[in-house]
């Protein structure tokens, strides 16, 4: 399971991974809002954790669709499906889970608080933000596996993906911003939504990969 | 010397093994490919899958691997042992794709799948050597020929230890030189006590393999006859 591990990292960051497009995809979403919204500085602080977590959603959907593709497509995914008496398949989705987080979405967290600053957020609303999206995006990655399995047969599966996937994120979503938003307008308590939010990704990191498995041992063919 | 020791040690241990196939159905997307096909695979034993395009080769390796649900018919999996309890734990399968990355290097994908399989046998840089690709392992998979890549696939075989291996169309794209290497490996493998289903149309030159004829639509590649002599020569041992 390391080896599949490392596989991935490898895959992810070598050229043609695709690691960095969802970071240049997440700076182009971020980077545009101040431009759409105007000078108003008190106003861009206020969206900001939201403008973060709305990119970071978005770029984490970006790559999804190739998660099980590229290796349905060389062969590989049969052979992991072959060998799942070894290794569950269960595990061998959480590993390939686990990669795509730290190739694709580990980035877009290390670079939300550069972010935050073009946003004018203050410390603690960059900190709050970034520590939310690090306890939520693993959720993305979960969830995004089952999607990502379901049109692993499909060649444009893209945007089917993305729309199958969102539904499931939204909440993740919510209770990410509210966090985030909490942190900084001071009646509003931090800790619950950001536990909801944490138990949200341990529940995706079980139903995800669990889903994610059923649906790529039936779509074999 | 050594080499025969080794060979009777691996007898002992896979010598109770078999592959009992009776009645198989396969089907594609509710379309019945084939029906009734009946074999028995015992050690040392190997069976060469032939017939026209489209009569259900691949479909029935791949029902042999589980990646396809039988439609019909039974496979039985027999005298494993604890180390090899299951079918699919005991299957080696190589399709039409070669399961590469052409991103990493040869020898990085040799690696994982080595690691990933486990029951290691030869080592990365051996297998390479034993398909004639010594000294290319630095190279991205990507940048091969066709006829290398197969290799590299074949590779794979002999990275970690199983029984069974199921190979699709194994010597496409190979030269007379490697499909001779890849003849005597196959050799190699059944003298050890392996087995072989092998779906091709060219000859593997595997000799002592049975033949099982698939016809086109609906094939009926009954096999009684043999499926009785192994049968009662099984029972020997």
């Amino acid at each position: 399971m390391t080896a599949l591990l490392l596989r991935e990292i490898r895959l992810g960051v070598r050229a043609g991974g695709g690691a960095l497009t969802g970071a240049l995809f997440f700076l182009a979403v971020v980077s545009a809002i101040p431009f759409a919204v105007g000078p108003d500085t008190n106003l861009l602080a206020r969206l900001g954790p939201a403008v973060l977590w709305i990119g970071a959603l978005l770029a984490g959907l970006l790559g999804l669709d190739r998660l099980f593709q590229a290796d349905r497509e060389d062969g590989s995914l049969d052979l992991m499906i072959v060998a799942r008496d070894t290794h569950m398949l269960v595990a061998t989705v959480f590993v390939k889970c686990v990669a795509h987080w730290l190739v694709a979405l580990l980035p877009l967290v290390v670079a939300a608080p550069v972010f935050g600053l073009l946003m004018n957020m203050n410390a603690i609303a960059i900190g709050a933000a970034t520590l939310t999206l690090l306890v939520g995006t693993p959720a993305i990655a979960f969830v995004g596996a089952a999607g990502a399995a379901v049109a692993v047969a499909l060649p444009r599966g893209g945007l089917l993906v993305s729309v199958l996937v969102l539904p499931i994120a939204i909440p993740v979503l919510i209770f990410g911003v509210s966090a985030s938003y909490a942190a900084v307008n001071e009646p509003d308590p931090f800790l619950p939504p950001f536990l909801i939010l944490a138990a949200l990704t341990l529940f995706m990191a079980v139903i995800g990969p669990l889903a994610a498995a059923v649906a790529l041992r039936y779509a074999a063919d | 010397m050594l080499r025969c020791n080794e060979a009777a040690i691996r007898l002992s241990m896979w010598g109770a093994m078999q592959l009992a196939v009776v009645d198989l159905a396969g089907e594609r997307g509710g379309e019945p490919i084939f029906t009734g096909i009946s074999f028995l695979l015992v050690a040392h034993g190997s069976i060469v899958v032939t017939g026209p395009n489209g009569a259900g080769k691949s479909t029935l390796l791949r029902v042999l691997a589980g990646l396809l649900p039988t439609a019909g018919g039974s496979i039985a999996w027999e005298g494993g042992g604890e180390e090899w309890p299951t079918l699919a734990g005991s299957t080696h399968y190589l399709g039409h794709s070669n399961a590469m990355k052409p991103a990493l290097t040869v020898a990085e994908n040799l690696g994982f799948w080595r690691d990933f399989h486990g029951s290691h046998r030869a080592s990365v840089v051996e297998a390479l050597d034993k398909v004639g690709l010594s000294g290319i392992g630095h190279l991205p998979f990507g940048y091969l020929s066709t006829g290398q890549k197969r290799r590299a696939s074949i590779a794979r075989l002999l990275v970690s230890r199983r029984p069974l291996w199921l190979l699709d169309e194994p010597t496409s794209g190979l030269d007379r030189a490697s499909e001779a290497r890849f003849a005597a490996l196959m050799e190699e493998h059944l003298a050890s006590g392996g087995m072989i289903v092998a779906a091709t149309h060219l000859p593997l030159g595997l000799s002592g393999a049975k033949t099982l004829e698939m016809s086109g639509r609906r094939s009926h590649g009954s096999h009684r006859e043999d499926f009785d002599a192994l049968a009662s020569a099984a029972g020997g041992f």
